[in-house]
């Protein structure tokens, strides 16, 4: 093993050795099947969760196809609410949640100083189990896939309406993501809690890791409610209970409960660490520290907290009393006050910068400008006399494609054009990603803006077709028109990937000029991530370090590394 | 220099003077071409009315936050893109008193929704009595069973909704058997209450016109109301909004509003068809029981 070493000047007593140039051992598909290192699960994860992705998507234009026009026939009745039911269930379960896992697995113990996750067999464990879920389920289209959608509502999930093994695949796709996710939660926890740099006090924590953590504390709360929901449900209908039986004693509304106690804060796990990325990324191509570093993290504290408060607002149309409803309503809008402090902070963060486009700040920069529609639709949704006519249309299927696809996708996608160079060691092409960037945006809006027209028309969401009364059939046109353009840009990020993967500019250790750690070392990291971690003095470690390279008491080889220079 | 720079700042008026007369072309047609794509039905009973009521105050306030929120966004990125010579990034960390600002701005926003939202609660879920000229003063289809009776002292029309697989049926009151399928028939001027369950899995009760959803679910009564003026009789469409099973996009529904002298003579005819198809029905159990065919 040859270690070469870049002594700066004496720092405190010891040199340090910062670039590692020993080759990670090449073992082929058996190293990755067996590895243990955060970076390959991390890689894993990714790859896992964007071939999920592209699969929902697909699913998603079937069923644009579909509602094209009045009375579509592309596909059956049966095969539309299977549709409906995949896409949900793939987008949430397989594809949202667990990339923010593979970018925390990747990232984490980079941003925070540490060789690994604290516990790396449990996370290899979560990786092939959130694997195994998926392909469980998918399996279940090889014989009867479920069709009651990914809410999974009861009686019609119940034995007597449903009666073939779909909805058993998806219990046991959420039992095997849901226990994928506990493990990963709780690693997130113990490597963030235990194993930050010396110095990276609480407030000098990367906003990144903030919002894993934050993101990990969530599943832990929430994954038990639908666990438990989940084996009730297996029980009423192998066992012969009756949880959710009327006819047995028991009550649907309990499934709801259950579920939607899960199922909102699922929607701020999905959300939070997009938003990280966010708070990551404006402030490198602005130029400018990020505004309001401790109003943000305090923000997504309380968001978190809110979150597990604000459940019957999706059951607003359920026999509940008024002055249950008034409450929900209540908690609700709480939530849009913390929310609003990090569309401000993001803005007055750009505000004043020197803005660098990138393609990653265009995806970032465009977080604030479609969540705040969501937002804005979640607040009318919000209002239960409101809701009465909202809830279950298409209003609401804008309304959470905003809040998920242009808050929570858009940051994957900002994180995926800003971290590659660090996971490939090599630059995704600008030209490719700007063309993705704004072929998505025009796509996304043009899929989902006219959606809420349909639902104020009075379009049910989960219908296989309507009826030309409705006079819905242009919004639903431009939709279908608007869904294909957004693949076509997702499908060039995807060409993006795969070329730039063999032949992207090399990157260089720092090619952002970041503020956090994981730019201190090489790209890719080797297998040990860092020889000695700096000592962390505030929440942008790599601007001090510049600055000490600047003033000639580190040695600039720490922190730029001339793609030249690379051993091989 | 000039000779050149003159033509440029011509299109750019030009260009300036077409995207305001598009604008303000838009926000002429708007009320009349875009109230329907922006707003909820409404037009068919006064909860309707009011929701839409809320739900356009709601959204003149929604307007104004998102013309701030993408105005200042899109200003702060034309405005402070990287330039070669432009000035260095200001350092700013945060600002107490602004961040303090919005957070109490937006709060004072809420607030302001919830005393709306509370002020139109009571017309939207208290159902008013009926009118004078309504069904009202016809005992019959009075209801004895309302929680609490309403203000003016009218009696309303009460409704038994029953959802099932892929169907709505409606049990008028009365002491001889009367309802319906798919095709609720309704008297104007009249307030009508219905009490919506479902006897398989959960539907929803919807007619946008007439007011919002109520879930139908099993082993549970949920209600709602509508009374639609006289002078508008017709037909208000709708379906069920709660996903319940391969043809939940069929399970449609259709609230035909009639005068309530034309009300009273459906009634009396489909009672008379109910009570004929019944006895046509005993006949033919009498006469297949003689034959062997039935116990």
């Amino acid at each position: 093993v040859e270690a070469r070493s870049l002594t700066g000047r004496d720092l405190g007593g010891s040199p340090e050795i910062v670039l590692h140039a020993r080759r990670e051992r090449q073992g082929g598909w058996l190293d990755w099947l067996t590895t243990t290192d955060h970076k390959k699960i991390g890689i894993m994860y990714l790859f896992a969760t964007f071939v999920f992705f592209i699969i929902g998507g697909a699913e998603a234009l079937v069923m644009r196809l579909q509602l094209a026009q009045p009375n579509g026939t592309v596909v059956t009745p049966e095969t539309y609410n299977g549709l409906v039911t995949m896409h949900g269930t793939t987008m949430i379960f397989l594809f949202v949640v667990p990339v923010l896992a593979g970018f925390g697995n990747y990232l984490i113990p980079l941003m925070i100083g540490a060789r690994d996750m604290a516990f790396p067999r449990l996370n290899a464990l979560s990786f092939w189990l959130l694997l195994f879920g998926g392909m469980a389920f998918y399996t279940s289209i090889f014989f009867d896939p479920p069709r009651a959608g990914w809410t999974m509502y009861a009686p019609l999930s119940d034995d007597s309406y449903s009666p073939t093994g779909g909805v058993d695949a998806w219990i046991f796709l959420i039992h095997l993501t849901g226990i994928s996710s506990l493990m990963g939660a709780i690693n997130f926890v113990a490597t963030i809690q235990n194993m930050r740099a010396k110095g990276m006090s609480w407030s000098r924590m990367p906003l990144f890791a903030w919002t894993i953590l934050v993101y990990s504390y969530l599943l832990i709360i929430a994954l038990p409610a639908v666990a438990t929901a989940v084996t009730m449900l297996l029980t009423d209908r192998h066992f012969g209970t009756a949880f959710f039986d009327p006819t047995g004693g028991g009550d649907p509304l309990l499934w709801q409960h259950l579920f939607w106690f899960f199922g909102h804060p699922e929607v701020y796990i999905m959300v939070l660490p997009a938003f990280g990325m966010v708070s990551e990324i404006l402030p490198v191509f602005s130029g400018k520290p990020i505004f309001g570093y401790k109003a943000i993290a305090a923000s997504t504290v309380a968001i978190a907290f809110l979150s597990l408060l604000v459940w019957v607002h999706h059951m607003f149309a359920t026999p509940t009393a008024t002055v249950v409803l008034a409450f929900f309503m209540l908690s609700s809008f709480t939530i849009a006050v913390p929310t609003g402090i990090k569309i401000f902070n993001w803005i007055a963060t750009l505000w004043r910068g020197q803005i660098v486009f990138k393609t990653p700040l265009m995806f970032a920069a465009a977080v604030p400008a479609l969540f705040v529609v969501g937002g804005i639709s979640g607040v009318i949704l919000a209002i239960f006399p409101v809701d009465w006519q909202l809830t279950d249309t298409y209003f609401v299927v804008a309304h959470l494609h905003y809040v998920l696809f242009g808050g929570s996708v858009f940051g994957i996608f900002a994180g995926l054009y800003y971290w590659f160079p660090k996971m490939s060691g090599r630059m995704l092409s600008e030209s490719l990603g700007k063309t993705s960037f704004w072929t998505m945006f025009v796509g996304f809006n043009l899929t989902f803006l006219v959606q809420h027209s349909a639902g104020l028309s009075g379009m049910p969401r989960r219908i296989y077709d309507y009826s030309s009364d409705l006079h819905v059939g242009t919004y639903n046109l431009i939709s279908t028109i608007g869904s294909f353009i957004l693949g076509a840009g997702v499908l060039l990020t995807v060409i993006n990937v795969l070329y730039s993967v063999k032949h992207g500019k090399r990157a260089g250790n720092d090619p952002w000029k970041g503020n956090t750690l994981e730019w201190f070392t090489q790209s890719p990291p080797p297998v040990n991530n860092f020889d000695v971690i700096p000592r962390i003095r505030s929440v942008e470690p790599m601007k001090d370090i510049r600055r000490e390279v600047s003033a000639g008491v580190r040695a600039a080889e720490t922190v730029s590394q001339p793609a030249a220079a690379r051993s091989v | 220099m000039m000779r050149r720079a003159l033509p440029r700042r011509r299109t750019r008026l030009v260009l300036l003077a077409a995207l305001a007369a598009v604008a303000i072309a838009l926000l002429v047609a708007a009320p009349g071409a875009f109230a329907d794509a922006l707003t909820p039905e409404s037009g068919g009973s006064p909860n309707a009315d009011d929701i839409d009521t809320i739900y356009k105050i709601t959204l003149y306030v929604a307007i104004v936050i998102f013309l701030i929120v993408e105005g200042t966004l899109i200003w702060s990125l034309v405005r402070h893109r990287a330039r070669r010579g432009g000035p260095e990034a200001a350092q700013i960390r945060g600002n107490t008193p602004l961040e303090l600002g919005w957070t109490i701005g937006a709060a004072l926003i809420l607030v302001v929704l919830t005393v709306v939202t509370f002020v139109y609660l009571g017309d939207i879920k208290n159902p008013p009595p009926s009118d004078p000229d309504g069904l009202a003063s016809q005992a019959e289809f009075a209801s004895v069973d309302q929680p609490a009776p309403p203000a003016g002292g009218g009696p309303y029309l009460n409704i038994q909704v029953n959802g099932r697989q892929y169907l709505w049926r409606y049990d008028y009151p009365g002491d001889e058997q009367l309802f319906s399928y798919y095709e609720m028939v309704v008297p104007t001027g009249t307030t009508v209450t219905l009490d919506v369950r479902a006897s398989d899995v959960i539907h929803s009760w919807w007619i946008p016109k007439l007011g919002g959803k109520v879930d139908g679910v099993p082993g549970h009564v949920n209600k709602t109301w509508f009374k639609i003026p006289r002078g508008k009789e017709g037909t208000y469409i709708g379906q069920c909004a709660e996903l319940c099973g391969i043809n939940h996009a069929d399970m449609r529904a259709k609230v035909r509003a009639v005068t309530p002298e034309q009300f009273t003579s459906w009634a009396m005819k489909t009672r008379e068809d109910i009570r004929r198809a019944g006895a046509a029905l005993g006949a033919q159990r009498k006469q297949r029981a003689k034959e062997g065919e039935l116990e």
